[in-house]
């Protein structure tokens, strides 16, 4: 088969693929009303999120909001809204004409505000304000709600829950804290749950005489008193006995969180870019979401090489180059216009070095781009559908940047630059050895295995 | 400043993903060859580490990667054990289970427990002259400066207690610029820099660490001077391409595909550059910059560990 019959063939699949990529997106966020961004840190989360708001709001229509961490707060100037909050602000529709679009739907933007969000769940949950008010006042509240361990997760999820009671929008983007460990966010609601009801916790609010009665505590308390002073313990046991009073509420809603992410209507995003560490990291939390009966609805790989890279037909060329450098610079050098700078032509041997480290800097990338290959084709062998986000200098600075690489999660682009390695969208229920067909892997209305 | 080998401690830290664990790895390495007894310790149990020098698992009990190499994982139930035996002497530990769960516990609750035993044992493996140098893979930037900070902040919370009577010598260790030093990993890229820099600035007000350098990882090298970079900008244009094309007999596409590769670098070059200006514009300027290649093979694993020793070797060099 020659080179341009291959490269055809390659295109038509490809077109297929990036059809079926469409459809399948296109219907998973209709379907669904919440989409987790999860994955490693310092993948492009926060873009990614953004980008499928910002892509749904537009194509699909209604009303989309997404839910960022964005330390940065480069989410907010790209989406042209200023300050982000608590608070929900609408993206105007004049961003959306300089980028060149019309939106069917309406995009809104809004940021995690952990203090702000602590309190009112302190507010929400306390029985009275004068509590609230004790609570909120207390100088170990801050401290513990800035360190309790996988607090933000919690946040992230109790936001995310309260926003979807409110009903005010079709659907829900959240992009998740960057944490220790990604599953961590999955487990927050139950570990807040538990932390309630744990008996350490009532170790802790026993009045101070009974604790040394109290065999269970009694060595606890013992070795605690002696180690951080009882002052500090006592300290400690006021502020817990003050937040006891919130527990009811706590509960209750961590559980209602935990179904929420159960639920049918929500989905998870897994984005993750294609080098060793994340790529582990991303495979854990698919198969740690696969576990847990969590719907995993698209897998992103973000900042992927062109399919080129890794190409051989243009890796031969690169190699002829470097070897043949010589020569071409002899053919080149009376081809090239005259330097300005040092008046005169460049010379051939000049020539020379320039193509040799053009085919230096090919093979370095075709190094890279084949790991890509490989670990894109070990993850996308695990699960349903893969999107692929080229890599980009530079950074996503305004709607018109998000859009595009919306375009690209919605395999738009993908017809002319396939992917390294596997581009037709599979899905595991129907998984197929390689080599075998796929273009007619038609995906149907995503559906999970036990759904409430 | 001292020479960065010379400290005993070192904290390495950065945005995640930015390459803390190699930098940490690579510099425990290289100290170790050349003669020092060194410790490395990850804070994040994740197995980083083990990953890093294919070595297996690596306990809190620690683990030889070799005879001056010692590599362990953070574990600050184990830390309280060993705390409770080696200083406290609480005697009956062993047979009261509970009390370690229990304490892990109020570590979660009350605020610089967990920091405190995790900066203790690390504090005190200097104490001890157990080694010549303590490389941490610490936290990255949302957390480490709660860890670095737990000391002082426990002598406002804890009056009296062990803890409090321990805190002292902590701080002693971790302020003291000749021997404790923060190393902040970034790579050429807009947020890692503003991380770094964001954080730079919360070491040196938040805590009592100061900052021994700045590694940047990833860096591209340059592929064009000036000169070579017109060049390269002429071979795009359809006449030079058509004769690249013709010469190698293949589509003037494919010839594209390859010039985009050497376009590819520039640009990421380029931005990273800029990038690189901006950290070290906003760094103190005696603060030592080392720069790390971008490992074009992203070779993980003790190969790639080795490479970027020999990499701040020679940057240490110079």
């Amino acid at each position: 088969m020659s080179p341009a019959a291959g490269r055809e063939r390659a295109a038509a699949t490809a077109a297929q693929a990036a059809q079926d990529q469409t459809r399948h997106l296109e219907q998973l966020l209709s379907a669904k009303e919440i989409v987790v961004a999860c994955g490693p840190g310092g993948v492009g989360k926060t873009t990614i999120s953004a980008s499928l708001a910002a892509t749904a709001s537009a194509r699909l229509g209604g009303r989309v909001l997404v839910l960022t961490v964005d330390p940065a707060r480069r989410l907010a100037d790209a989406l042209g809204v200023g300050g982000l909050g608590n608070v929900a602000r609408r993206v105007p529709d004049e961003a959306f004409a300089e980028a060149g679009v019309r939106p069917k739907g309406e995009l809104y933007a809004a940021m995690l505000d952990m203090s702000e969000s602590w309190d009112g769940l302190v507010r929400r949950h306390a029985p009275d304000a004068g509590t609230a008010g004790q609570i909120l006042a207390n100088p170990l509240y801050r401290n513990i709600t800035r360190r309790f361990a996988q607090g933000h997760d919690y946040i992230a999820m109790e936001r995310l829950y309260e926003l979807h009671e409110q009903g005010d929008y079709d659907l829900l983007v959240v992009d998740t804290p960057p944490s220790l460990n990604a599953l961590d966010l999955l487990d927050a609601p139950g570990r807040m749950a538990e932390f309630f009801s744990s008996r350490l916790l009532r170790w802790l609010v026993v009045p101070y005489r009974s604790r040394l009665v109290n065999l269970a505590s009694r060595p606890f308390y013992q070795v605690a008193d002696r180690i951080l002073g009882s002052q500090f313990l006592e300290d400690l046991a006021g502020f817990f006995i003050l937040f006891q009073t919130m527990r009811d509420g706590f509960v209750a809603r961590a559980e209602a969180v935990n179904r929420l992410l159960r639920d049918v209507r929500t989905t998870f995003v897994v984005v993750t870019t294609l080098e060793a560490v994340p790529a582990v990291e991303a495979e854990q939390l698919i198969e740690s979401l696969r576990a847990r009966h969590l719907h995993l609805g698209l897998l992103v790989c973000n900042r992927v090489l062109p399919g080129s890279f890794s190409d051989p037909p243009v890796g031969r060329i690169a190699e002829l180059l470097g070897q043949r450098s010589g020569e071409l610079a002899e053919s080149l050098a009376s081809l090239l216009p005259e330097d300005a700078a040092s008046a005169g032509r460049p010379s051939a041997e000049m020539i020379g070095r320039v193509l040799n480290e053009v085919a230096r800097s090919f093979a370095n990338f075709r190094l890279v781009a084949t790991r890509e290959a490989e670990l894109q084709g070990e993850l996308s062998a695990a699960h349903e559908v893969t999107a692929t986000v080229p890599y980009h200098p530079g950074h996503v600075t305004d709607l018109k940047g998000l859009l595009e690489v919306g375009a690209r999660i919605w395999g738009d682009e993908a017809a002319t630059t396939p992917p390294p390695a596997r581009t037709s969208p599979r899905r595991r229920s129907n998984r197929r050895r390689p080599g075998t067909s796929t273009g007619d892997d038609a995906p149907e209305p995503p559906s999970r295995g036990a759904s409430s | 400043m001292p020479e960065l080998l010379s400290y005993k401690l070192l904290f390495v830290t950065g945005k995640g993903g930015v390459g803390k664990t190699t930098v940490a790895a690579a510099l425990a390495l290289l100290a170790s060859e050349q003669g020092r007894r060194t410790l490395v310790c990850e804070v994040e149990p994740k197995g980083d580490l083990a990953r890093a020098y294919e070595c297996g698992p690596t306990p809190f009990s620690g683990r030889h990667v070799s005879d001056d190499l010692v590599a362990m994982s953070m574990d600050t139930e184990a830390s309280l054990r060993e705390y409770l035996r080696v200083v406290a002497r609480v005697p009956t530990i062993g047979h009261i289970g509970p009390v370690a769960r229990a304490f892990d516990f109020v570590a979660t609750a009350a605020p610089g427990i967990r920091e405190i035993l995790t900066v203790g044992k690390l504090c005190f493996e200097v104490r001890e002259g157990h080694y010549d140098l303590v490389v941490v893979d610490a936290s990255s930037t949302g957390s480490v400066v709660g860890q670095l900070a737990a000391p002082s902040g426990i002598n406002e919370l804890i009056r009296v207690g062990l803890v409090r009577s321990q805190t002292d010598w902590i701080l002693e260790i971790l302020g003291d610029p000749s021997r404790t030093g923060a190393v902040l990993v970034t790579t050429p890229e807009e947020m890692p820099v503003a991380e770094a820099v964001d954080l730079a600035g919360r070491l040196s007000k938040e805590t009592p660490v100061h900052l021994a350098c700045v590694v940047a990882n990833r860096v591209l090298p340059e592929l064009f001077g000036r000169s070579e970079e017109r060049i390269f900008n002429e071979l795009g244009r359809p006449a030079t391409l058509g004769l690249l094309a013709g010469e190698l007999g293949s589509s003037r596409e494919l010839v594209e595909d390859v010039l985009a590769a050497a376009r590819l670098a520039v640009t990421v070059r380029r931005d990273g550059v800029a990038h690189l200006e901006r950290l070290r514009a906003e760094i103190a300027p005696e603060v030592p910059l080392l720069y790390v290649p971008y490992l074009f093979a992203r070779a993980h694993g003790l190969r790639a560990i080795r490479q970027v020793s020999r990499a701040l070797s020679e940057e240490l060099s110079t």
